[in-house]
C-alpha cells in the first residue's frame, strides 16, 4: 500500500520565480506520512518546518510558491491540482491546527457561524443538520454545554477552549490527515498537556494521520510514531521517534536531544549547541550546520546528500556514533 | 536583488545612517521625485511672480476693462498676449495664477507652521506636566477634532470677519489640535523609555528634557502632518475664498479667480475657472504624493 | 450597557454645554455683541430695545444665562435678513442639506466600497494601482473646481443635467424633498457627486486599508483552510471585520459631509443650510449664524452617540465589554 502522503524534493521558495531563485525556506525536503501514524517534524524558529506544513495545504502567502518538488497525497499530487480541486480537499481530507489558537479564530463571528461553515464548505446539508454536526464535535472534545457554547464569540473562550474548538473543526469532516502547527506552544503547561492527550485520543480513534510541526522534542517522544528533523530548510535527520531519539546521528539531532533540561541531571550544566541558526539569506556553504558543528571537516563544505541507515536517513559524511552520545 | 545562500558568511553591508538614509528613500519613489520637482518649479513660479509675470494682476491701472474676458492667446491693445485669457476686469490669468500661488503657498505654509508650534508645544506640555492642565487640555483638543476643520474654519471666520489674515488665523485655530494629539501620544509612550528615566535621575531640568529628549523624538509625525496640512490649507484657503470668505476681489487668490470666473462658466468662458483651477490642483497633488512619501519613509514601521 | 449609554449621554451634554460657552465666547467677547445681535440699520430705540432684551447692559456670567436660556427655548434671535426667527430658517432648509448629504453618502459607499475591496485584495493588479492614484486625485481635487467642472461638462457642454436648484420637491414627514420627483432626482444627481467625491476617495482608501490588515490575519488563513470558498472568506469573514471602521467613518463622515455641502450647495444654488450659512456670514446676519453654529453641534453629538452606539452593536467584544 501506498504511504497516505508523500513529499518528495519540495522547494519552497520566497520571492523569484520565472528562472531567478527566490529564498529558499524550504529546499529539497522528502518524508512519508503512513496512514493513522503521527509524524514529528522538529526544528527551531526559521527552520521550515511551518513553511513545509502551509506548503502541503497549499496556503503559502505571497510571496511564497512552491517552486519545485511533488507532495502525492492518496496518489495525486497536491502541487499540481487546480485551487478549486485543492480547496475541496482543505478541511475535508487535510485539515490544519493552527499555533496561536488566540488568532486562529475571527473574533467577529461566533463560534456556530465558524463551525456550520465549515461543515456546509464540504456536505450540502441544511443549517440544521451542519449545527447539530458543530455541536457534537464540541461535545466530543469536551467543552460543557456544546449547545450554549455554539453562540458564543471567540474571545469568551480561554486559550486553551479555543484550541479545542479548533481542533473540533478541524475534525469535523474526519479527515485523513491533520496537519498541527505547535498547537500547544501558546498555551499553558497543564493545559497544554491535556490537549495533546485528547488531541491524540481523537486521532487514534478515528485513524486520522497526523504531522506535528514543534521545537519541543518531549511532545515528539510522547506523540510521534517517527520524526523528521529539519535545519535552515533541509531535512537533516529522520526515522522511527524510538531510534532517532535515544541513537540521533546527526550531530544537530544529538545536539537538540542534549539540550534538553529534563535529560540533565542537577549540577550538570545544560548542553547547548554553540553559535546561533544562521538566517536563510547568509547561509554558510556546504552543510548549513558546518560553523556550528565540532565534527566538521573539509568536506563539509559540500553539502552533504541524504544517506539511507537501516530505515533511516541522516544528512552527514560524520554521523554520531552511539558511543559518543 | 540577488540572494546567494551559499559562500556568504559576510554580515549584511551596513546602511547609511540617519537623514541620508530618510533622502535616499524618498526618491526611491518616482511620484515622489516627479511631486517634489513639481513643487520646486511651483514655489520657484511663486516666488519670480513679480518678475516674470506678464502683468501685474493687483495693480488696476495695468488692467484695461476693454481686454476683458478675452479668450486665451488673445492678443491686447498694447500687443500683450494673454496666453490664458483675461478675467472680466481685463485681468490677465496666466499673471492672476502666478501671484495667486503666491497667496496661496503662504497661507499654506505659514498657517500649517503655526498650527504645528502650537500643537506641538500644547503637546508636549500635556504630555511632560500631565495632570490637571494635561486633561483640559486633550479635552478641548478632542471637542474640537469632533468637529470638521471646515466648520471649525466657518465658525472662527463668522467671528471675526473675512479676509486672508482672518483665513490664516481660522486654518491656525482649526488644525492645532491634530498636531496636539499627535504629539501628545508619541511624548507619552517616549517619556516612559528608560533614557528619559535616566535623564531625571541626572536632574536635568524639565526644559532640557523636554527639548533635547522629548521633542526630537516627536518630530517625524510633525513633520508628515505638516506636509499633508500644506495641501489641506491651500484647498481650504482656495474653498473659503471662493465663498467669498477670503481674499478680496482686487487682490485675488486662486480660489477668488476661480470664484470670479463661476458666473461665465454658464456661457462657455471656461478659462476663467478652468486654468486657476488646474494650477491649485497641480498644487495640492504635488504636495500629497511628496507627503505620502515623507510618511512612508518616515513610518519606522517601514523603515526596514 | 444602559450604563455606558447613560455615561455617554452625560458627555454629549457637556459637550453641548461647553461649545454654548464657547459660541458664547466668540459672540459676546471677541466680536461686538452689540453689533451681532442689533441690525445695524436698526434705530436707537431699536438698539435699547435689543439691549435691555438680550441683557447686554448685565454682566458676563447673567448674559450666558439669558444666551442659555434662549438655546433652551429655541429662540436664537430674529434672522436681519428674513425678519423670521432663525432656527425656523434653519429647520426649513434642513431636509434640502440631509437629502444632499444622505445621497452623497449613498454614492460614496456604493463606489468607494467595492473599489477599495478589489485594491485590497488584489493590490498588485494594474487596475488596483490605477484605482489607488484615481483616489489620491480625488483626495486632491478641490471639491468646489470640480463643482464648477461638472456643471461645465455636464450642464453647458452636454446639456444633460440642471445646474442650479432643487427641481420640483414633494411633502414627506413635514418636509420638502427633492428626491421624490424625477426632475428633482436629476438637480440633486450633480450636486451630491460633487460632494459625494472626497468622501469616495476616504472609503475607499480606509477597505483598503482593512483588507489588508484583515489578509494576513491567521483567522483568513484557517478559513481558507477549512476549505472555504473564497467568494465567503471575502463576503463574510474579511467584510465583517471590515464593518466596524467603515461604520464608524460612515458615521464621523456624515457630519463632515453636511459642513462641506456648505461649498457644494454654493455653487449648485442648493437651497439647504449651508447656502443659507454663507450667506449670512457674508450679510452678517449673526442671529442665523449663531442658530447654524448651535444646530452643527448638536447634529455632532448626536452622530457620535449614534456612532457609539452601532459601534457597540457591531463588535461582539466592545458590546460584551461593557456589560461586564
Amino acid at each position: 500500500m501506498t504511504s497516505l502522503l508523500s513529499v518528495n524534493n519540495l522547494v519552497t521558495e520566497f520571492g523569484g520565480g520565472k528562472g531567478a531563485s527566490g529564498l529558499r525556506a524550504v529546499n529539497d525536503v522528502s518524508f512519508k506520512v503512513e496512514r493513522g501514524r503521527v509524524l514529528g517534524l522538529v526544528g527551531e524558529s526559521g527552520s521550515g518546518k511551518s513553511v513545509t506544513g502551509f506548503s502541503v495545504m497549499r496556503l503559502l502567502e505571497r510571496p511564497g510558491r512552491i517552486a519545485s518538488g511533488q507532495i502525492i497525497f492518496d496518489g495525486v499530487d497536491l502541487a499540481r491540482l487546480s485551487n478549486e480541486e485543492m480547496r475541496q480537499i482543505r478541511g475535508k481530507r487535510i485539515a490544519m491546527v493552527f499555533q496561536d489558537p488566540m488568532m486562529t479564530l475571527n473574533p467577529v463571528l461566533t463560534i456556530e457561524t465558524q463551525m456550520v461553515e465549515a461543515v456546509r464548505a464540504h456536505d450540502q446539508v441544511s443549517k440544521t443538520t451542519a449545527r447539530q454536526r458543530a455541536r457534537d464535535a464540541l461535545g466530543l472534545v469536551g467543552i460543557p454545554n456544546p449547545e450554549e457554547r455554539l453562540s458564543s464569540y471567540p474571545h469568551q473562550f480561554s486559550g486553551g477552549m479555543r484550541q479545542r474548538v479548533v481542533i473540533a473543526i478541524a475534525l469535523l469532516h474526519k479527515p485523513e490527515l491533520i496537519i498541527a502547527d505547535e498547537p500547544t506552544t501558546a498555551l499553558d503547561v497543564t493545559i497544554q498537556s491535556q490537549i495533546i492527550s485528547e488531541f491524540q485520543k481523537l486521532t487514534e480513534e478515528s485513524g486520522t494521520a497526523v504531522i506535528w510541526i514543534t521545537h519541543d522534542l518531549a511532545i515528539v517522544s510522547r506523540l510521534a510514531d517517527d520524526i523528521a528533523v529539519m535545519y535552515a530548510g533541509r531535512l537533516v535527520e529522520s526515522g522511527p521517534v524510538s531510534s532517532v531519539l535515544t541513537d540521533p546521528k546527526h550531530p544537530y539531532t544529538a545536539g537538540l536531544i542534549a539540550s534538553v533540561p529534563s535529560r540533565n541531571r542537577r549540577g550538570v550544566p545544560l548542553r547547548q549547541i554553540p553559535g546561533m541558526t544562521p538566517a536563510i539569506t547568509m547561509l554558510p556553504r556546504g552543510c548549513s550546520f558546518r560553523t556550528r558543528c565540532d565534527r566538521a571537516t573539509d568536506e563539509c563544505l559540500v553539502i552533504p546528500p541524504l544517506f539511507p541507515q537501516q530505515e533511516r536517513f541522516v544528512r552527514c559524511f560524520h554521523p554520531v556514533m552511539k558511543a559518543m552520545t | 536583488m540577488t540572494v546567494s545562500n551559499a559562500g556568504n558568511e559576510t554580515i549584511a553591508k551596513s546602511e547609511p545612517s540617519g537623514s541620508s538614509r530618510v533622502i535616499k528613500d524618498f526618491f526611491r519613489s518616482p511620484g515622489a521625485a516627479i511631486g517634489f520637482a513639481v513643487l520646486i518649479i511651483i514655489c520657484g513660479l511663486a516666488i519670480l511672480a513679480p518678475w516674470i509675470s506678464p502683468q501685474n494682476p493687483y495693480d488696476l491701472m495695468q488692467l484695461d476693462i476693454m481686454d476683458g474676458r478675452l479668450a486665451p492667446g488673445s492678443e491686447s491693445m498694447k500687443g500683450l498676449v494673454y496666453h490664458l485669457g483675461t478675467d472680466s476686469q481685463g485681468r490677465d490669468i496666466l499673471s492672476g495664477i502666478l501671484y495667486g500661488l503666491r497667496t496661496s503657498l503662504t497661507v499654506g505654509v505659514v498657517s500649517a507652521i503655526a498650527a504645528a508650534l502650537i500643537g506641538t508645544s500644547a503637546g508636549l506640555f500635556a504630555a511632560y506636566t500631565r495632570g490637571r492642565i494635561e486633561t483640559g487640555l486633550m479635552r478641548l483638543v478632542d471637542l474640537q477634532l469632533s468637529f470638521p476643520t471646515i466648520l471649525m474654519a466657518l465658525m472662527m471666520l463668522a467671528v471675526l470677519g473675512k479676509g486672508v489674515t482672518n483665513v490664516v488665523i481660522a486654518l491656525i485655530i482649526a488644525e492645532w489640535a491634530t498636531y496636539a494629539r499627535t504629539v501628545r501620544a508619541t511624548a507619552l509612550v517616549e517619556r516612559e523609555k528608560e533614557y528619559i528615566e535616566a535623564a531625571r535621575m541626572l536632574r536635568l531640568p524639565g526644559w532640557r528634557i523636554l527639548l533635547r529628549h522629548l521633542l526630537p523624538n516627536c518630530l517625524a509625525p510633525v513633520i508628515v502632518i505638516a506636509t499633508m496640512q500644506v495641501a489641506r490649507a491651500i484647498g481650504l484657503e482656495a474653498t473659503l475664498s471662493f465663498l467669498g470668505l477670503g481674499a478680496s476681489v482686487t487682490e485675488p487668490s486662486l480660489g477668488m479667480l476661480i470664484s470670479t470666473g463661476y458666473q461665465y462658466l454658464l456661457t462657455g468662458l471656461y478659462w476663467i475657472s478652468f486654468f486657476p483651477g488646474v494650477a491649485l490642483l497641480i498644487t495640492i497633488v504635488a504636495i500629497n504624493l511628496v507627503g505620502d512619501r515623507v510618511r512612508d519613509v518616515l513610518n519606522p514601521r517601514n523603515a526596514s | 450597557m444602559v450604563t455606558s449609554i447613560i455615561r455617554r449621554l452625560f458627555q454629549a451634554l457637556f459637550v453641548i454645554l461647553a461649545m454654548t460657552v464657547i459660541v458664547f465666547i466668540g459672540v459676546s467677547v471677541i466680536g461686538n455683541p452689540v453689533d451681532i445681535l442689533i441690525n445695524p440699520d436698526a434705530n436707537q430705540v431699536e438698539r435699547a430695545r435689543v439691549i435691555a432684551h438680550y441683557g447686554l447692559d448685565e454682566p458676563l456670567w447673567k448674559q450666558y444665562f439669558i444666551f442659555l436660556r434662549g438655546l433652551a427655548q429655541g429662540d436664537f434671535g430674529d434672522s436681519f435678513v428674513y425678519g423670521r426667527p432663525a432656527l425656523g430658517l434653519i429647520l426649513e432648509r434642513l431636509p434640502a442639506t440631509l437629502e444632499l448629504a444622505i445621497a452623497a453618502l449613498g454614492i460614496a459607499i456604493v463606489i468607494g466600497l467595492p473599489l477599495g475591496l478589489y485594491a485590497g485584495l488584489y493590490p498588485s493588479r494594474i487596475s488596483s494601482r490605477i484605482i489607488m492614484t484615481g483616489s489620491i486625485l480625488g483626495f486632491s481635487l478641490p471639491t468646489f473646481w470640480v463643482g464648477l467642472m461638472l456643471i461645465m461638462i455636464f450642464s453647458v457642454e452636454l446639456g444633460w443635467l440642471p445646474t442650479n436648484g432643487r427641481g420640483p420637491t414633494l411633502e414627506f414627514l413635514g418636509g420638502q424633498w427633492s428626491f421624490l420627483t424625477s426632475d428633482g432626482l436629476r438637480h440633486l444627481l450633480l450636486p451630491a457627486f460633487n460632494l459625494a467625491l472626497f468622501k469616495t476617495s476616504l472609503i475607499l482608501r480606509l477597505t483598503r486599508a482593512g483588507v489588508q490588515e484583515v489578509l494576513p490575519q491567521d483567522y483568513i488563513k484557517f478559513a481558507r483552510a477549512k476549505g472555504l470558498r473564497e467568494r465567503r472568506i471575502i463576503a463574510v469573514h474579511v467584510l465583517k471585520n471590515l464593518m466596524i471602521p467603515v461604520v464608524t467613518i460612515v458615521g464621523l463622515e456624515f457630519g463632515s459631509l453636511i459642513a462641506f455641502s456648505v461649498v457644494t450647495e454654493s455653487i449648485f444654488a442648493w437651497p439647504g443650510m449651508g447656502k443659507l450659512i454663507i450667506d449670512s456670514i457674508n450679510l452678517l446676519d449673526r442671529p442665523v449664524i449663531v442658530a447654524y453654529l448651535m444646530m452643527m453641534v448638536l447634529l455632532f453629538v448626536v452622530l457620535n452617540f449614534v456612532i457609539d452606539t452601532c459601534y457597540t452593536i457591531l463588535d461582539p467584544r466592545v458590546r460584551l465589554d461593557s456589560k461586564a
